[in-house]
């Protein structure tokens, strides 16, 4: 990837995802209003959101520490940018990823998360100090099962024949060889679709989605780590999450079912299928789902999850 | 009408203020969010935050106690924010307008921290939520462009 094609990658991964964002978030609003018998917000409505928060001003409380809570949702923004262009690059082709990408893409997603709980402490708040020590309790409950399920996939993958390098190499951590793994990624064998299940639920908590939005929970800590922000921060919080709830089911539809590919038509349409499968399987569990306690939650994804990820461990080696 | 004006009458994030009510009014702005009403097609949804909020429903005559505490939310959300007052006893002080805690309407209050702060009146008791939606309307009307 040389430099000067870099940066334009970026621009357009940042600007496609952002889109994406915006329209999983209305498919999201749209579906769950549907759901409840209501006609649901317009198309236009998380940009406009967006743009609102944009023309209003910016408040600092007096108790925070202004750098760091005015910096942290850039940070949060930044990293999912570039989780994203080394997404898409991957996902355009395929065989130009470096080893170890899987990790940096993995490092890069959980910093919004992390961004979330420093901004929350450092507003000065006591309900966002509250919040942010959830959703610190729920990134240590959720990565672990998801961790062992990519785990699973790239086990599940270095069994396949036909891996990208031609010779039957392990597949190591990189995303484009897990991409190319089998036509229809490592979905074919029972121990990945196993996987695929926890993944999915580790990613329901990461996107903040009930039931595991317990670190937002309006009613109960009034918004949690984002209670203070306002104005520009807020906005750029807001585009930060819908651009993870762009890019996670396009991480896991790469790692597990053989990425989006637009090769011919026929894949295309597949491909956009897949995502929108995976976006409305996010959005019925979190409307048919009670938000659930935190203690509920760390023994969810530790003693449920977590064996159910390292039985799909060993089905995948097998 | 510039995109800044657009974005902020397309999108109203309401935060809800119980200064002293009986109930009645907060019923009726919760049932706007019901199926049959379904004020998020308008882009408008409950906040939990005043910082987040574009328009603060007020409910309830203003007691004395909570007077310096909805002055303080008004301060603390963000620029422009409307308020809407919900109910007689928000507009006026109702029937509690000769009560020992009784230390002037809502309005006066907001007032006396913004003498231009963009009010709406919906009166009743309770108000039907059409009532609510209507003046919601003709408070983002009033917003200059």
């Amino acid at each position: 990837m040389s430099i000067v094609l870099a940066i334009p990658a970026f621009a357009a991964a940042t600007t496609g995802t952002l889109a994406l964002g915006f329209i999983s978030r209305w498919i999201d609003r749209k579906v769950t209003a549907r759901l409840q018998w209501r006609v649901g917000p317009p198309w236009y409505q998380p940009l406009a959101d967006v743009i609102k928060l944009l023309g209003k001003e910016t408040l600092l409380p007096d108790a925070a520490r202004g750098t760091g809570f005015l910096l942290m949702p850039v940070v949060g923004f930044a990293a999912v940018s570039l989780g994203a262009t080394i997404l898409w690059w991957v996902t355009f082709s395929p065989t130009s990823g470096f080893v170890g990408d899987l990790v940096v893409v993995w490092y890069l997603l959980t910093v919004p998360g992390l961004t979330a709980v420093l901004g929350g402490s450092m507003s000065g708040n006591p309900l966002a100090a509250v919040g942010a020590a959830r959703e610190m309790k729920l990134i240590l409950a959720y990565e672990l099962p998801l961790l062992l399920a990519v785990l699973a996939a790239i086990m599940g993958a270095g069994a396949a024949e036909d891996v990208a390098g031609g010779d039957n190499t392990f597949v190591g951590f990189r995303l484009g060889a897990l991409k190319l793994a089998e036509t229809e990624g490592v979905l074919a064998t029972i121990g990945c679709v196993v996987a695929f299940v926890v993944a999915l639920m580790s990613t329901q908590a990461k996107l903040g989605l009930t039931p595991f939005d317990i670190a937002e929970a309006e009613c109960e800590i009034a918004t949690g780590p984002f209670i203070e922000y306002s104005g520009a921060p807020l906005a750029l919080v807001h585009m930060e999450r819908a651009m993870l709830m762009a890019v996670m089911p396009l991480f896991l539809i790469t790692v597990f079912w053989g990425g989006f590919s637009f090769a011919s038509v026929g894949l295309a349409v597949g491909s956009v299928l897949k995502y929108v499968l995976v976006i409305v399987v996010f959005v019925l569990v979190r409307n048919t789902n009670p938000r659930i306690r935190i203690d509920h939650a760390l023994r969810f994804f530790w003693f449920g999850m977590t064996p159910l990820a390292l039985i799909a461990l060993v089905l995948s080696m097998i | 009408m510039t995109l800044k004006t657009w974005a902020l009458k397309k999108s109203i994030w309401l935060y809800h203020a119980n200064v002293g009510a009986c109930n009645n009014c907060d019923i009726e702005v919760v049932d706007c969010l019901t199926p049959r009403h379904d004020i998020e097609r308008f882009g408008m949804m409950l906040v939990g935050s005043p910082r987040h909020a574009d328009a603060i429903v007020v409910t309830g005559i203003c007691t004395r106690q909570a007077k310096p505490r909805l002055q303080e939310l008004y301060r603390q959300a963000a620029k422009p924010c409307l308020v809407l007052c919900i109910g007689a006893c928000a507009c006026t002080g109702g029937i509690f307008r000769d009560c020992y805690h009784f230390d002037g309407p809502v309005d006066e209050a907001i007032r006396e921290v913004d003498p231009e702060a963009i009010i709406a009146y919906v009166p009743g008791c309770p108000p039907k939520p059409e009532a609510i939606i209507a003046g919601a309307v003709k408070a983002l009307q009033a917003i200059p462009d």
